[in-house]
């Protein structure tokens, strides 16, 4: 494997999995199906602009794809793809030609998608909910994907111009991000006085709302996983809701903790390093009341709700080690190593899997009509969750140490009492890389084999589980639409169905009431 | 003391009888999106029932363009400020005309929508058909892109191109996505004169068509002074 080689598939696993697994299946995978249900609309607003936002993407998909089959190959610039080297074309050196150009039209196709499905999220929140369904009576999940769409909206908008800026300083011989003098191979180029730090403003500006992207639905499914399983409402809704819009607003101010070591100025890393500590705050917060909330209750334990736990001790593991970096002075030392593939890859990356896991597993006898089998499915859990603190653990270890990431070999002395650590990360990664075959195979068994699923498999309370049959009509509720008499989860009361009450339900309950 | 009973708006009715043509959606609170404009209808009713998505969608889509135009913009304030390969040039002066054009395509398309209110209101009878107005703004518009088109003649004419200098850059990335968005307008406007036509028009549509075409005036008002300013 040459080095080129290494950097294109590291390259091409960082774009797929942050653009097309982590921002469209706990977002528009998830909230396409559940989100108009669960307001209790037909369906969402702009049909066809939904379906178009689908098939935008999976064309971007393509177009990524179809970057493995040009001359150089795809690009090998990471999936932030710093200027200038991505901007000068092949003269860049390998996989900077037409693989870089896919790469950016590929993003930018994506964008699209993007602000299309967030248009009709945040038009389906506000205009097509039920008689009834009040703001505050939407569930958590509804709430998190509502909020996820409005900093789609904005950071998708600033990552495609960017994206265009960058294919015509690659296309057209523009100079937006190549500065002058900047000579490659012996050879001057022809660009002048651009800024290599303005494609990572733009780009970074995106960038950290896109970890929210990431991981603020799965935040919702979460919540309304555990909330399903606990039979009692969260120790606050509303503080629960405010602390994911303020995550979602404060997303925007903290983008230039990616920059510490760029060369910016040093005033402005103190400027961002102080709302990344802040930011910490309504992260603390919603851990808080998830654990608050699980303190004394008698969880069910099932597979999702397992992978919920699960999500809730990734993030915090994750989370932990955003203190470190969210220090000017710290990141210097940690920028660039494998501290902050094992921070991201836990906080982001494994937690918001494990969130869609929990969704799977949680939604699955709706979607289907069948339930999965609970025994794989605790294997599965058990294997991913012991596996990747196995594997993504030892990072922190191995960042400290000085172990830099994007090597393909670990040739310097200093990191060869590294290796064998490596090579535990190796067998644990490809452990538990293949225990997910285990999830493959429930997942189909099930949906052909599996037990059938009653209406309601999880005695739950939102507008999901009051669906006519299961798996639901095309238009979500049949001829009638419900109507809503109820907050969400109403857990813990007394009622003709048992402790819950559910929100189409027009039965008059004593309600526990949130803010107690 | 005055005794005259004034009816109330008769709204439930109207809106079951726009069931009736579509499929029964039951009595959900926003059943009422799918109000078409009957062509002997009383709008007011219309109007006063719940929102139609679209109207909530068009403030989305504009939010979306805007911050679009604002990277774009601080992409512009970043890019002069660090640099010293930065040359002034003056506009093409047809941009002011462009300016002009676009201006009064607002105009007319407000006279449209207002004749649109009339004619659907149920006084076809008495006045022309206002797709004459919608005609006319739609000319407008190609006519400021066809304008558009020559400022860049203009320009190479000059010996600027897209890659001669930042600021020639900066002008094209900026007419040209401006330029782009209005055709989608000139889309938009395309819909609804075939809406109109054959009176399915919904009310929804037609504001929110204007209210972006509004907005794409504004947006190019305010590239023009940050073009004038910073170029």
């Amino acid at each position: 494997m040459t080095p080129e080689y290494y950097l294109q598939l590291m390259t091409m696993h960082a774009t797929i999995m942050v653009f097309f697994v982590l921002t469209t299946a706990p977002f528009a995978g998830f909230g396409n199906y559940f989100l108009p249900i669960q307001v209790g609309a037909e369906d969402m607003p702009f049909p066809r602009f939904n379906m178009m936002s689908f098939w935008v993407t999976f064309v971007g998909f393509l177009v990524l794809v179809a970057s493995f089959f040009v001359s150089d190959g795809p690009t090998l610039g990471g999936w932030t793809q710093y200027a200038p080297l991505s901007a000068v074309g092949a003269v860049g050196g390998p996989g900077e030609g037409t693989g870089v150009v896919l790469w950016a039209a590929s993003i930018a196709i994506f964008c699209v998608g993007q602000l299309l499905g967030s248009l009709n999220f945040i038009t389906t929140t506000l205009d097509m909910r039920t008689r009834g369904m009040s703001l505050w009576r939407l569930p958590l999940s509804a709430w998190a994907w509502f909020i996820t769409s409005c900093m789609g909206l904005t950071a998708f908008a600033v990552l495609m111009p960017g994206c265009i800026l960058l294919i015509l300083d690659h296309v057209a011989g523009t100079s937006f991000f190549v500065p002058s003098n900047l000579v490659i191979n012996d050879q001057l180029q022809p660009h002048s006085g651009g800024s290599t730090l303005l494609w990572q403003h733009l780009f970074w500006f995106f960038g950290h709302p896109e970890v929210y992207i990431a991981i603020v639905p799965g935040m919702g499914i979460v919540s309304h996983v555990l909330i399903t399983n606990m039979r009692k409402p969260m120790l606050s809704h509303r503080v629960l809701v405010y602390s994911m819009a303020a995550l979602a607003v404060l997303s925007y101010m903290v983008y230039g903790h990616h920059m510490f070591v760029s060369g910016m100025n040093p005033v402005s890393s103190l400027a961002f390093s102080f709302p990344t500590l802040i930011i910490t705050i309504p992260s603390t917060i919603i851990v808080l009341i998830w654990l608050g909330s699980l303190y004394g209750s008698k969880l069910r334990i099932n597979t999702a709700s397992l992978f919920a736990l699960g999500f809730i001790s990734m993030f915090i593991s994750g989370g932990v080690s955003g203190f470190f970096l969210a220090q000017p002075s710290l990141d210097i030392m940690l920028h660039a190593t494998y501290f902050v593939v094992g921070h991201f890859h836990m906080v982001m990356g494994v937690a918001a899997m494990f969130g869609i896991f929990a969704g799977t597993y949680f939604w699955f006898p709706k979607m289907f009509g069948r339930m999965m089998n609970e025994t794989l499915g605790k294997f599965h859990f058990w294997l991913s969750f012991v596996g990747t603190y196995a594997i993504f653990m030892p990072f922190h270890y191995l960042g400290m140490a000085g172990n830099v990431r994007r090597y393909q070999a670990f040739a310097p002395d200093y990191m060869q009492p590294l290796v064998p650590l490596h090579r535990f990360i190796t067998v644990a990664a490809l452990l538990t890389g293949a225990s997910q075959l285990i999830f493959v195979y429930n997942l189909i068994h099930s949906r052909f084999w599996g037990e059938p699923a009653t209406d309601n498999p999880w005695q739950g309370t939102s507008l999901e589980w009051s669906t006519p049959t299961t798996p639901p009509p095309h238009n979500n509720f049949g001829d009638k639409l419900p109507e809503v008499y109820h907050d969400p989860y109403q857990y813990g009361v007394e009622s003709s169905a048992g402790d819950y009450v559910m929100q189409v339900s027009p039965e008059r309950v004593k309600t526990v009431s949130e803010e107690a | 003391m005055a005794t005259t009973v004034h009816e109330p708006p008769k709204i439930e009715q109207q809106i079951e009888r726009q069931r009736d043509r579509s499929r029964p959606v039951s009595d959900s609170g926003n059943g009422g999106w799918r109000n078409l404009v009957p062509p002997d209808g009383e709008l007011r009713l219309v109007r006063e029932y719940a929102p139609p998505p679209a109207s909530t969608g068009i403030w989305v889509a504009l939010a979306a363009i805007g911050m679009s135009f604002a990277a774009l913009t601080s992409a512009l304030v970043v890019r002069k400020g660090g640099s010293l390969d930065w040359q002034h040039f003056t506009l093409p002066s047809i941009l002011y005309l462009n300016t002009l054009v676009l201006l009064v395509s607002s105009v007319t398309l407000e006279i449209s929508r207002r004749r649109v209110a009339t004619f659907m209101g149920g006084l076809r009878s008495g006045v022309a058909s206002p797709a004459r107005w919608l005609y006319i703004t739609l000319s407008l518009g190609l006519l400021f892109v066809a304008g558009q088109y020559l400022a860049w003649r203009q320009l190479s004419a000059q010996g600027l191109y897209l890659a001669t200098n930042p600021s020639s850059s900066f002008f094209y990335v900026f007419t040209a996505a401006h330029a782009l968005h209005v055709l989608g307008g000139l889309g938009g406007l395309v819909r609804v004169i075939r809406k109109l036509n054959t009176f399915v028009l919904r009310r929804s549509t037609l504001d929110a068509t204007s209210r972006y075409w509004h907005f794409m005036d504004v947006l190019w008002i305010y590239l023009l002074l940050l073009l004038w300013a910073k170029l």
